[in-house]
């Protein structure tokens, strides 16, 4: 896995690349900047990429990081890529719930189910 | 002389009132502070995730959107934590807002917004929120999630 600052790691699969953050409380506005800037470079060098970010290692986070995933899906989408969100814990999922961007995020019980749908998608 | 055992039990609310700079990162210790007494009150989790998720929101729409970042200003936090509940108040020196006027992001276009989801979050994690006239100071007020029932209310 490659560090990309402290705040996210970089692996590679088979057709998806996996950005996991690394911190456990995602809050400070120059955080969630630095955690942009990297995880906009990830996108721009892949063509068409297909990302999962893992929260697994998340226990908190605010809305301004909703904010950061939605300009992440928007960025995505405008180079033909697909996200997949996972390993989200049940309080930060309630997050989702209520903001209701579980309706427009795919949302993964683990790392290998997102890979999984992602190679049986078009 | 017979020694005696007192456990103290207590009942009133404390109340405490914090002026801090107009800056994100001066909410990280004045949660810490709340979540102490949150812990010594035996609140759960769910109630101190709530607390701190709530807090984070409203403080940095007070710095943001009330203060406008301007480092000169300050934002005043009052709260009081009893075995039930817990309140808090956030006011900063900004003009005020209507709180009717915010779309809600929960719908149409909004969804695909970036911002906008703090007010909701805010009113979904406590049982009241209530904002003054000028729409500068906000007081929130979150009661103690109740544990499980063991038993069945029939039994």
């Amino acid at each position: 896995m490659t560090k990309i600052q402290p705040n996210i790691g970089v692996e590679y699969a088979e057709n998806a690349t996996i950005v996991s953050f690394t911190d456990e409380k995602i809050l400070e506005e120059k955080d969630i900047n630095s955690l942009q800037e990297s995880i906009m470079s990830v996108i721009e060098q892949t063509e068409r990429i297909n990302l999962i970010l893992d929260f697994s290692n998340v226990r908190f986070l605010s809305s301004a990081v909703l904010g950061l995933l939605i300009r992440t899906s928007k960025r995505i989408y405008e180079h033909d890529g697909r996200l997949r969100l996972c390993n989200i814990d049940p309080k930060i999922y309630e997050i989702f719930k209520i903001t209701r961007l579980t309706k427009t995020f795919d949302i993964y019980k683990n790392v290998e189910s997102a890979i999984k749908d992602l190679s049986q998608a078009k | 002389m017979e020694k005696s055992c007192y456990k103290l039990i207590m009942t009133s609310p404390t109340s405490y009132s914090i002026v801090v700079e107009s800056k994100p990162s001066a909410i990280v210790s004045v949660f810490e502070q709340i979540q102490s007494k949150l812990v010594n009150n035996n609140f759960g989790k769910d109630d101190i995730f709530a607390v701190h998720l709530t807090l984070e929101e409203a403080f940095l729409n007070a710095v943001k959107h009330g203060n406008k970042m301007d480092p000169s200003k300050k934002i005043k936090v009052d709260y009081s934590i009893d075995a039930d509940k817990i309140e808090i108040s956030i006011t900063d020196q900004g003009p005020g807002f209507q709180p009717e006027a915010v779309d809600d992001p929960r719908f149409g276009e909004n969804l695909f917004k970036p911002g906008g989801r703090g007010l909701l979050l805010m009113n979904s994690y406590m049982d009241m929120v209530k904002f003054n006239e000028q729409g500068n100071s906000v007081s929130m007020v979150r009661y103690k999630e109740k544990p499980y029932l063991t038993k069945s209310l029939d039994q």
